[in-house]
């Protein structure tokens, strides 16, 4: 039986709100840099305003799961997580 | 939307001293075209459109309010289409783009971006976009951008993606010359003053700060050194490349073999096919000195260029030398300098103009525009015998470039 990929919660900063209008849209993928990708299929440009062209994560950029900091776009999830993304704003 | 009145911010200071004028060989029969100011700034950008007499001003904006500008440029191949250089204080860089005079915008596919290392390799990030260069009149949608750090990209279709162009983003001599981003500018070194010789879309040069002035006579397939005669700071090494340190430089539309340059040790102007700039610079008054960002040519007059000095001394304040505002012109191709300060403040004006943020337009007279580090945008309709100030409280102001419309 094919495994059917189950979309998952993403929270949405307000500085990149422009790109989805929603606090909170849904996404799918095994890690969270599939999770990204996915996101940016569905909000063109958005991945690369949080992720480096080097695939780092920008500075400022957070993710969270489940309310757990998370450090590498590797990191696996589960169809029952929730992803946070925050910033870290800060200046002036 | 509001309309400011294009009167002066503090009070005139009188008829200035400069006795300079309009020649009747700048003299276009061009019908008047309608000129409209962009306006970059560190939290977003605004349009400024002119009357026909650029007497009074309709103000649009703020677009993308909060976002950081570093250049908004009209494609005056097409006359409606904008690109503007974005990102904000914690989101990546990109790039967006109207083709209806800023009413709509959408955001490129494929903003500039360095090519990715292979893994285990450091590579490089674009922090910002800095500049932005529409190619040649014969390659329609063809744009050059020069980012921070120094990274040259081209689009082929408008805007709307970019890629890495010619081998200089990634040579190990280039490499060398761009030093890292101790050796840049407070908010990171540059590539900028991306320039296409109007006679020849292959003939290209660019600058670096730091880095240098670079020329391409094959359409970017080879680049070459072209900084003999600029000088570095004091104790350094002239021949070691990194040490250059152009701020801006200009390409004079009536003379492509002429350009001028305001570079952090002086102005200078070159005169091709010779390879040596020439400090035109030493020709202005000492207590003023030569150091600055910006640096405007005449579009039909190559003898004439307008400078913004700044004070370079000791740490470096970058405000206007003594607290006292002012443009000088040459008129003949650097031999004497002019002082132009009519309608600026007297005195206690601590900022200064950065190196986007002064132009021209093409009106006869010529119209002069810039704006400051405080959010002042100024204007002279007589190519700067008088100024007035056409907008305070703005935030500090990076970019200015003039759209002129039919």
């Amino acid at each position: 039986m094919r495994e059917v990929a189950v979309p998952m919660k993403v929270l949405i900063p307000t500085p990149l709100r422009s790109y989805t209008n929603e606090r909170e849209v849904e996404a799918s993928g095994a890690t969270l840099a599939d999770v990204l990708v996915d996101l940016d299929r569905r909000y063109p440009g958005i991945r690369f305003r949080m992720i480096d062209e080097q695939d780092n994560m920008r500075p400022h950029i957070r993710f969270f799961v489940n309310s757990e900091q998370v450090y590498e776009l590797s990191h696996a999830l589960g169809p029952n997580d929730d992803v946070q993304i925050v910033q870290a704003l800060s200046g002036g | 939307m509001p309309r400011t009145a294009m009167t002066p911010a503090r009070r005139a200071k009188g008829a200035p001293k400069s006795k300079t004028r309009p020649s009747a060989r700048t003299r276009s029969a061009a019908a008047p075209r309608r000129v409209v100011v962009l306006v970059a700034t560190r939290k977003g950008a605004w349009l400024f459109h002119g009357d026909a007499a650029r007497k009074s001003w309709r103000l649009d904006g703020p677009y993308f309010l909060g976002h950081i500008f570093n250049h908004v440029v009209l494609d005056p191949r097409d006359g409606r289409t904008l690109l503007a250089a974005a990102k904000t204080g914690h989101l990546g860089p990109t790039v967006y783009r109207s083709t209806d005079l800023g009413r709509t915008w959408k955001e490129a596919t494929r903003p500039p971006a360095f090519a990715k290392v292979p893994e285990g390799e450091k590579g490089r990030t674009v922090d910002h976009t800095f500049w932005l260069t529409p190619a040649h009149a014969s390659e329609p949608n063809v744009w050059y951008a020069g980012t921070s750090p120094q990274g040259l990209f081209r689009s082929e279709d408008g805007g709307v993606t970019w890629s890495p162009f010619s081998y200089i983003n990634e040579d190990p001599q280039y490499r060398t010359w761009m030093g890292s981003v101790q050796d840049g500018t407070p908010d990171g070194p540059k590539m900028h003053s991306i320039l296409v010789d109007p006679r020849d879309p292959k003939h290209l040069y660019f600058a670096m700060s730091s880095g240098g002035v670079h020329e391409s006579v094959d359409g970017g397939r080879t680049f070459k050194v072209l900084v003999k005669g600029m000088e570095v700071v004091e104790g350094f090494d002239p021949s070691t490349i990194t040490f250059h340190d152009p701020h801006n430089v200009k390409l004079c539309p009536s003379n492509p073999d002429r350009l001028y340059q305001q570079n952090h040790c002086g102005i200078y102007r070159i005169d091709r096919p010779s390879d040596e700039w020439v400090r035109i610079g030493r020709n202005m008054p000492k207590r003023v000195g030569d150091v600055g960002f910006p640096i405007v040519v005449h579009p039909r007059d190559a003898d004439t260029a307008w400078v913004f000095p700044m004070d370079g001394t000791t740490v470096w304040p970058r405000t206007s030398p003594d607290g006292a505002p002012a443009a000088y012109v040459t008129r003949n191709g650097g031999r004497t300098f002019q002082r132009l300060d009519g309608g600026m403040p007297e005195r206690h004006a601590w900022w200064t103009v950065k190196r986007q943020a002064m132009t021209s337009d093409t009106r006869d007279p010529v119209g002069l525009y810039f704006g400051t580090t405080s959010g002042e945008l100024w204007a002279s309709r007589d190519e700067g015998r008088k100024w007035a100030c056409i907008a305070r409280h703005l935030p500090e102001i990076y970019a200015v470039e003039v759209a002129e419309l039919s």
